[in-house]
């Protein structure tokens, strides 16, 4: 039994996005849950379920601070079913897990959300206000960053530019081909009038910004934003009376093989989004040559090379050449990825984003950017290094 | 005495003290399955091939290769000086075993996948942490 075809996506909504807002994030929050909740054609006393990543944590600054009791509290809703949390398959393994829920009644739906403030959090100062200790602090690393802060390696960038490198390394990748993802991002995100940074960028803008951490530079690292994303996860025999054609879930991707680590991950060339692609296609008769639309985590540029390859777009290894001039990924390409300019130049809705812009797609509701079609079938992707989840879906 | 770089150090106390202390005698030790051989790290209460829990850090020579790295050039921390290569080594005992380190005694722009490297230790307080340069 594919117990994920018995849920569907029935609504999604979005709040204000920006660089930095500056707003209560909370007050983001509701303003998405209650336009997805609207989206549906459903009242908030429809709702019975909320499903979120990861929960309310205070650090680092901005990554979350709601969590499902702030939401269900400020909404008063009757809740049959929850889950809130960071150990999940990725960012959308919220959604995945909101998926089962409906699936095993537990619920009739459950809406999910994902709010970040970092954008706000970090303030004027950026991503250089995000501090690990320095000179003249007693703070001791413990956990996982006892591996890496030593080293002067505390960020997501280095490890996964390492995971970067070990690619250019065994396939001869190179930094024109991976600017592919930027470039295509900016390209769509002009077309975007929610995207953060929509001018024109150019292949000798990418090659000379500063390098971050080889082989990544500023623009293969995605923008810091605020804004709530939310949707709303029903049962399939549920939505008789919806406003339109709920988005079907015709499968998920949620496994994770190899051991879950940054570093000690066995291929680094992958991540654990591997196995997580490969579940998915061991759960329906569909094949990546039906995907009409690709909206595929670009936390950092590579992550998104590595989820083509591992969602079969490419072979493995042929990420660079398959992204190469970049005609491939264009909207009127074979397969048109981050049809919203993604995390790179969207803004760092942190994995939500893409499946929003997912349903917006097969719904035909994407404005300027919309693919032809409309298209049927869209994977959406997110979560890189350890974390991997993504859900095929179709148009009702 | 050379001036050393502002580091920050491990909390030490728990499972994995032996490996930061462990380069007080200028040897670098793993944990190690007493029964069927395999090195577990980061340590670990249990041998994950064999379920043995009888385990003891062991020493390794040293030596390895650059898996991967990346010539970090972003001040993320007050004290580090970029730009500086950030690598996993991995080292010759054992496919896969492997650490997060950095490789010093070689311009930062040198470093590559595949270059032979051996350990060094930057001796902390109470920690000696283990960096690699070019064998």
């Amino acid at each position: 039994m594919i117990g994920e075809r018995s849920a569907v996506i029935s609504g999604a909504g979005q709040s204000e996005v920006g660089r930095r807002l500056y707003r209560d994030r909370l007050d983001l929050t509701v303003d998405a849950a209650l336009a997805a909740i609207d989206d549906a054609g459903l009242t908030r006393d429809d709702i019975d379920g909320i499903a979120t990543y990861p929960g309310n944590m205070d650090q680092p600054p901005g990554f979350s601070g709601v969590g499902v009791v702030e939401l269900q509290d400020a909404l008063r809703l009757e809740l049959d079913w929850y889950n809130g949390g960071l150990e999940n398959p990725g960012q959308l393994g919220s959604v995945i897990t909101a998926c089962a829920a409906v699936s095993a009644g537990y619920a009739n739906h459950v809406l999910c959300f994902r709010t970040v403030t970092e954008g706000s959090a970090q303030g004027e100062k950026g991503r250089s206000s995000v501090t690990f200790g320095g000179r003249g602090d007693v703070f001791r690393a413990s956990g996982f960053l006892e591996w890496t802060l030593p080293f002067g390696a505390p960020s997501a960038a280095n490890w996964i530019a390492m995971c970067a490198q070990r690619h250019f390394h065994e396939y001869g990748t190179t930094r024109e081909q991976l600017a592919q993802i930027a470039l295509n991002a900016r390209r769509n995100a002009a077309l975007n009038p929610k995207a953060i940074y929509r001018d024109p960028m150019t292949m000798e803008d990418y090659l000379s910004v500063r390098m971050i951490t080889t082989p990544f530079c500023l623009y293969d690292c995605d923008v810091p934003a605020d804004g709530s994303t939310a949707f709303v996860v029903s049962r399939a025999d549920s939505v008789a009376d919806l406003r339109k054609p709920a988005v079907r879930v015709e499968a998920i991707g949620s496994a994770i093989h190899g051991r879950p680590s940054w570093d000690q991950w066995d291929d680094l060339t992958t991540m654990a989004l591997r196995d997580a692609a490969a579940m998915l296609w061991s759960r329906t008769d569909l094949t990546p040559a039906d995907v009409d639309v690709a909206e595929l985590y670009d936390g950092f540029s590579f992550i998104t090379m590595a989820w083509l390859e591992a969602l079969g777009f490419c072979g493995k290894g042929e990420g660079g050449p398959f992204i190469e001039g970049g005609q491939r990924i264009a909207r009127d390409g074979e397969i048109p990825l981050n049809t919203h300019g993604g995390q790179l130049s969207a803004g760092r809705l942190h994995g939500y984003g893409f499946l929003h812009e997912a349903c917006l797609q097969l719904w035909g509701e994407a404005g300027e950017r919309q693919v032809a079609g409309p298209p049927e079938v869209a994977v959406a992707g997110a979560g890189g290094g350890p974390l991997g989840g993504c859900l095929l879906l179709t148009r009702g | 005495m050379t001036d050393k770089p502002f580091r920050i150090l491990p909390r030490l106390g728990g499972s994995t003290e032996f490996f930061w202390t462990s380069g007080a005698d200028g040897q670098l030790r793993f944990l190690r399955c007493q029964r069927c051989g395999y090195y577990i790290h980061p340590p670990a209460p249990i041998c994950p091939v064999d379920l043995s829990k009888d385990l003891a850090p062991e020493p390794v020579n040293g030596r390895g290769t650059v898996h991967t790295f990346t010539l970090n050039h972003q001040p993320w921390i007050p004290g580090y000086d970029p730009p500086y290569a950030v690598a996993i080594v991995e080292l010759e005992e054992q496919e896969g075993l492997r650490l997060m380190t950095n490789v010093v005694g070689c311009p930062p722009e040198d470093v590559r996948v595949g270059m032979p490297v051996r350990v060094t230790f930057e001796h902390h307080d109470d920690v000696w942490l283990p960096l690699f340069t070019p064998a």
